[in-house]
């Protein structure tokens, strides 16, 4: 039943007219390579493809006007099936917003909101091993996961509590694809942000919840020194799709 | 007929047999059940460490409501070193949760919408998968609720079991929950929540400012801070824990880890009681007892003299060089046949000296020195005997140890530097103006020992120079 409801909620949610007259994010190309996850008991490399990024996450002025043109997005048209009471909750009312916060990444977003607007540009969500690939580019290499100074930079900022006001996009670095803010802004949705929990037999899964619960099971991981992936597979694992986080905004890809 | 005669016997002893195991069912074997009719409904009192709630003193089971927030915030681990700690409750360690045995709890966790992390919680006191864990993974923003019935009675840590655990626990998501057993615990007058936990920083210890966790210090299990309830300096100066003389203590004392077992002792007491990792049996007499990560135990003592009592991890290191030292202070009334205090303090003096033989080698191959081997000699036996007491600078330590400095003792007889060496000396003397009442035991060196360390004092902290030579000191002696 949950399914059914599930998969209702996103025809309707897919369904619907998309105006869109909101100007576009600049995009890079990201030269596509092999991604092992985090959880890959046996080797389970994914292919990803190349594929072109948003240089930045979306920001409240770019929300506002995908917002103008599809009113059914805003605060109050919203549908309580596609985002919970926390959807744009920074946000005064419909259309507006504290003005110093423009070019900040947009949060509380729900899932399906996220979506919507990425197809109503054309483009779409990053699947979890594309947003990967892109975020494990350091400013000067193209893979930096075992770089102990990126990481180290990358646990630093997970482990700061929020900042009172989230700074502008493009305040944190430019990594070697062109990319800004994939680490150190706010999290990011992925399309298939779930799929660690969801995915495979019954048995698998629950294997899978040892994974992400307990330490012992980290045993299961390729990269059991790699704590800031496993905070954002927790991160990840512990939201639904209509929830809206204080943290976790979006950018889309094509 | 014999053989129905036996059968009548086995028959009976086998009856007796049973009746027997069913009557003197062993004691200590614990008896679980939740048959307990659950009454009313009652909203936990939490406290922060070092308060713990009061006793429980209701006859029945009841359904507690348990609320815990869990915050991410800077706070300082060390006067001026900062953390990013993430807490259940605002502070390291969690807020202190007490139910009794048989409650069913209800349990709600909260995850401040300022967090940047998903979070959960692992009760030791759950029978059930997880401890809770994946029934309260919580995002930033959100709340989960489950509930537990608490079977078996105990001091239990609880703490985050996000991934990655250890550095969740690393950064002070940890604390205690209290089962309460039915028939409660023994009356006490005071009750203190210590909890120790480690945590590993970039920055050594000491080191100021806002402090990065460190990965591979927590791998390898070597932090820089070993502390009790999330701070150095929590327990101590103002922080002290407080009792009275003829009061009994009881601590409940928990390890949050994550990486070190603590070998917790209080300095000057003996506990009367402990409950060995938190469970129901009871030892006595024990001067340390050992808390493993995620496990915890019950202290009890009676305090019978005033004083301070430190309580440490005993491996001792931790206490005076990471943190791990708190302080109970007991105010009351002497008792000098328990503790009398110091009765005396008066020179001992090993028969013959410290050196027991005469170097005989030295005076053997004795020959005339320069003045440079002197001052090369004399600094060196300067500082391995002389040192210790008139100091590396000569100004010796006031009321106790005269200076060499610029000394008017020896200033306008210098023979008097050698006699001291040689004969010792004892009673009241004045130098430079101060006062000195102590003794300077005789030094077993040889001629050209004595004349090289002589020398080298004259030649330095601002004395007046001058030179002996090994017959110098041959004439002096007695």
């Amino acid at each position: 039943m949950k399914v059914l409801l599930f998969i209702l909620a996103w025809f309707i949610g897919t369904a619907g007219v998309c105006q869109n007259k909101s100007r576009l994010v600049p995009m890079v190309l990201i030269q596509g390579g092999i991604y092992l996850p985090l959880y890959s008991k046996n080797v389970q490399e994914i292919k990803v493809n190349s594929f072109f990024m948003d240089v930045y996450p979306v920001t409240n002025a770019d929300y506002l006007a995908f917002i103008t043109d599809n009113p059914d997005w805003s605060k109050t048209g919203v549908k309580s099936l596609f985002a919970d009471s926390n959807y744009l909750n920074q946000w005064r009312s419909d259309f507006i917003f504290d003005p110093e916060t423009a070019n900040s990444p947009v949060v509380n977003i729900s899932w399906f909101a996220a979506k919507k607007f990425c197809e109503c540009q054309g483009k779409r969500l990053p699947e979890t091993a594309e947003w990967e690939l892109a975020a494990r580019a350091s400013e000067t290499k193209g893979d930096a996961g075992k770089d102990p100074a990126f990481n180290q930079w990358v646990l630093n900022w997970v482990t700061k509590p929020n900042p009172v006001t989230l700074p502008s996009v493009g305040s944190t670095f430019k990594n070697f694809f062109g990319v800004y803010d994939l680490h150190g802004l706010v999290w990011e949705w992925t399309y298939d942000f779930n799929s660690a929990l969801t995915t495979g037999e019954s048995r698998g899964n629950s294997s899978l919840d040892n994974n992400l619960f307990c330490g012992g099971g980290s045993f299961a991981s390729k990269d059991i020194t790699n704590y800031a992936s496993f905070m954002r597979y927790a991160l990840r694992s512990s939201i639904k799709a209509k929830y809206c986080i204080a943290n976790v905004g979006f950018r889309c890809v094509k | 007929m014999k053989y129905h005669q036996m059968l009548i016997k086995t028959a009976a002893l086998t009856l007796l047999f049973i009746l027997f195991i069913t009557a003197c069912k062993n004691p200590s074997q614990t008896v679980k059940s939740t048959d307990e009719p659950i009454t009313g409904e009652e909203v936990a009192v939490l406290t922060f460490a070092p308060d713990v709630p009061p006793p429980i003193t209701r006859k029945h089971a009841t359904k507690m409501i348990v609320n815990l927030e869990v915050i991410e915030k800077e706070m300082e681990m060390m006067d001026g070193v900062k953390y990013n700690f993430w807490t259940f409750g605002g502070q390291v360690p969690g807020k202190f949760i007490r139910v009794r045995e048989g409650d069913l709890v209800e349990f709600h966790l909260k995850n401040d919408p300022s967090s940047k992390l998903p979070h959960n919680i692992d009760l030791h006191a759950v029978t059930g998968p997880g401890g809770g864990a994946v029934s309260t993974f919580t995002a930033p923003g959100h709340e989960t609720q489950f509930s537990f019935t608490t079977l078996n009675p105990g001091l239990y840590i609880y703490h985050c079991a996000t991934a990655p655990v250890g550095m969740h626990i690393a950064n002070g998501m940890y604390g205690l929950i209290l089962v309460e057993p039915k028939e409660g615990l023994p009356k006490v007058d005071k009750e203190f929540y210590v909890c120790q936990g480690d945590f590993y920083t970039k920055g050594g210890y000491g080191e100021s400012g806002l402090q990065q966790f460190d990965m591979e210090k927590a791998l390898n299990e070597n932090p820089d801070y070993v502390v009790f309830n999330g701070k150095v300096g929590a327990l101590t100066e103002e922080n002290s824990l407080k009792a009275k003389v003829g009061e009994t203590v009881r601590l409940f004392v928990g390890n949050g880890g994550p990486g070190l077992v603590s070998s917790f002792h209080v300095i000057g007491e003996i506990f009367d009681n402990v409950y060995p990792e938190g469970g129901s049996a009871i030892n006595h007499h024990v001067q340390t007892t050992l808390i493993p990560p995620g496990g915890s135990a019950i202290t009890e003592f009676k305090v019978e003299v005033p004083g301070n009592f430190i309580l440490v991890d005993h491996a001792i290191f931790r206490a005076f060089n990471k943190g791990a030292l708190g302080i109970l202070k007991v105010d009351g009334p002497d008792n000098k046949t328990i503790y009398s205090g110091q009765q005396d303090d008066r020179i001992y003096q090993p028969e013959g000296g410290a050196v027991q033989t005469m170097p005989t080698a030295d005076m053997a191959t004795a020959k005339p020195l320069t003045k440079e081997e002197k001052l090369a000699n004399g600094k060196a036996l300067y500082t391995s005997i002389c040192m210790a007491c008139h100091q590396a600078d000569g100004r010796g330590i006031e009321k106790a140890f005269p200076p060499l400095e610029k000394s008017d003792y020896f200033a306008a007889n210098p023979d008097k530097i050698i006699q001291t060496i040689t004969e010792g000396l004892s009673g009241p003397v004045t130098v430079n103006g101060k006062h000195f009442d102590g003794v300077m035991p005789k030094q077993t060196m040889s001629d050209n020992q004595i004349a090289s360390v002589a020398t080298y004092v004259l030649n330095n902290f601002g004395n007046k120079g001058g030179e002996f030579d090994a017959s110098d000191v041959a004439r002096l002696r007695k």
